[in-house]
């Protein structure tokens, strides 16, 4: 094969899975990061932003160890399903998961405390509940914010390597991406092929960034005038 | 429905810092009631803590038979449950929505219908045509109004108002203070408005409170408050020009003989058994004079000298060292007419019965 497009529709399979699931959980933890005063939320700051600084194989590893078949959970997971979580998509997932979650939390966070606080009280003082006052006014407010989240959710797992190598391994077909095809086809000296990988993954990741930043310019106005 | 407002709570905004209110707003009349003060004296605060966005630490809130706060016992209803209207300074109009999707936000559902209510609310503030408009291509007047509208559009039993004409340009902000006071005149619900101008204080309210240092000193008719201030700093908040310190010397037949500084001034008005005081005189309230004019009826005739002329707008600001700092407004033709200049001498005559007397503590 010229390119290796199975790595490559897995790559693009794991990041909008990712990016999907980031939003679902990314949303709700961002408003208790933006809006809570609880004492323990430097906690979760933390722990949330420790994907950051933290070595891909360090993360990698914690990951392989707490889902593997010795560990409760991957006991339990492979009880439940007859299959190890680890070496697997869903493994693959749980990592990137992981690994992304202060690129859509962060930004996501940032989005909601930027949104003004007359407006979410004004919301307040007309009845609507924090819950309406959430999905009417603050995240439609947000939306840049979240949108630059999710872009960066999907850029970062697309290019995932440390990560997905100690937890998915090299799996064709299963869990070997984009970057570890790339790594692969450079330790065997077929440069050709890595080139034309390589290649395809800049085109698509442009497309998606020049999509997405154009539908940023779009809304950036606050209402499309009459 | 008459449900009574009783208000009284503590809340501190820093450790030696804090905003103390006390005061009762009553339903069931149209009733505007300003609460007026300088920036910085804590209205927004009391404003917030009426409308469930900030807690008090002390004292409770009652509205009707209803708690709304309680100190003692931790009630602290939600501001979504107190059905009230609060307008910020700059009206929280949401930028995303249209004016009509502004208005329907307050509403409980009901989608039918809600257009004509829609554009029955837009009537009350005199809007047509502006539903499927942006917030943001509506000009301030028209933004203060989709606010009230909206305001308006929950039923609620009392409106709180801060600081509503500020943040208009200032051609616009004399016929929207009238506009305003009529709109609050013509809905039969309570308002709260915080202000720190006295025209708009004298123009929109019925009532007056005013704070000054962490506290409300005077509750009253806002003519009472500006003509009869109950102490300095009321005297001081509402603009009484000349605030000086006298000594009661002699009441005879209710005119009282005060001690300013090196002359006498007669007063018709005494306070029992007071002898230290504050005089407190309207500049408006003085009139000046060359000297040798013939004699007028007034009791006050004040012989000094000009020391400073101040313009301001159509009128003149005069100050008259006759004994004590007097000040005096005329206006420019009247300046010309009395040829004034710096330490031209002339007579300040105050009529007894425009001198206000406060009581003075001695320390």
């Amino acid at each position: 094969m010229a390119v290796d497009w199975p790595a490559i529709a897995l790559s693009v399979r794991l990041a909008i899975a990712t990016t999907l699931i980031l939003l679902l959980i990314g949303l709700p933890l961002a408003a208790w990061l933006a809006f809570s005063r609880r004492r323990g939320r430097w906690a979760v700051d933390a722990i949330v932003a420790l994907p950051l600084v933290l070595p891909p194989t360090v993360l990698g590893f914690y990951v392989l160890v707490a889902l593997g078949p010795r560990s409760p959970l991957g006991h339990a997971y492979e009880a439940i399903t007859g299959r190890t979580i680890v070496f697997s998509f869903q493994g693959l997932l749980v990592a990137s998961i992981l690994y992304s979650l202060p690129f859509a939390v962060q930004p996501f966070a940032a989005a909601f405390a930027a949104v003004d606080r007359g407006l979410i009280e004004t919301a307040w003082c007309l009845g609507a509940s924090r819950l309406r006052t959430f999905t009417r006014i603050v995240v439609p407010l947000a939306r840049p914010g979240i949108v630059a989240g999710m872009v960066l959710s999907f850029a970062h797992t697309l290019g995932e390597f440390g990560v997905v190598l100690m937890v998915g391994g090299n799996l064709p077909g299963r869990t070997r991406t984009v970057s570890v095809s790339i790594y692969d086809d450079v330790q065997a000296f077929d440069y050709a092929r890595a080139g034309r990988t390589a290649a395809a993954l800049l085109l698509f990741s442009f497309v998606v960034l020049a999509v997405s930043y154009r539908s940023q310019r779009k809304s950036g106005r606050t209402w499309p005038h009459a | 429905m008459a449900a009574r407002l009783i208000a009284s709570f503590l809340r501190r905004l820093a450790p030696d810092l804090s905003v103390r209110a006390d005061f009762e707003l009553n339903s069931g009349e149209p009733d505007v009631m300003v609460l007026f003060g300088p920036s910085g004296a804590g209205k927004t605060t009391i404003l917030r803590c009426l409308a469930g966005l900030d807690r008090p630490q002390e004292g409770s809130i009652r509205f009707g038979d209803e708690i709304w706060f309680d100190a003692s016992t931790g009630v602290d209803v939600s501001p979504q449950r107190r059905r009230l209207a609060y307008v910020s300074q700059d009206y929280g109009l949401f930028p995303h929505l249209t004016v009509e999707q502004n208005i329907r936000f307050g509403m409980d559902s009901a989608p039918s219908g809600a257009r004509d209510r829609v554009e029955a609310l837009l009537r009350t503030v005199h809007l047509k045509n502006v539903g499927g408009r942006s917030p943001s291509t509506l000009s301030g007047g028209e933004r203060q109004r989709v606010a009230l509208a909206r305001a308006l559009a929950r039923d609620p039993r009392l409106i709180l108002l801060d600081e509503p004409l500020a943040a208009l340009d200032l051609p616009l902000r004399d016929p929207m203070r009238r506009e305003l006071r009529q709109f609050l005149r013509s809905i039969n619900v309570p308002s709260l408005v915080v202000t720190h101008d006295r025209i708009d204080a004298l123009t929109l309210g019925d009532r007056m409170a005013v704070l000054s240092g962490g506290y409300i000193h005077q509750v009253g008719a806002v003519h009472d408050v500006f003509s009869r201030p109950a102490d300095v700093e009321v005297a001081a908040s509402v603009g009484v020009e000349t605030v000086v310190p006298g000594e009661v010397r002699d009441t005879r037949d209710g005119l009282a003989t005060v001690r300013v500084g090196a002359v006498d001034l007669r007063v018709a008005h005494a306070i029992a058994g007071a002898r230290m005081v504050f005089v407190s005189i309207r500049a408006e309230d003085v009139t000046l004079e060359v000297p040798r004019s013939a004699d007028a009826s007034a009791r006050n005739r004040l012989e000094g000298r000009v020391t400073s002329i101040q313009p301001e707008g159509p009128v003149v600001r005069v100050t008259v060292d006759c004994g004590f700092l007097l000040t005096a407004v005329i206006t420019r033709p009247a300046l010309e007419e009395l040829a004034l200049v710096e330490g031209t001498p002339l007579v300040a005559v105050v009529k007894a019965t425009a001198i206000h007397l406060i009581q003075r503590d001695v320390g």
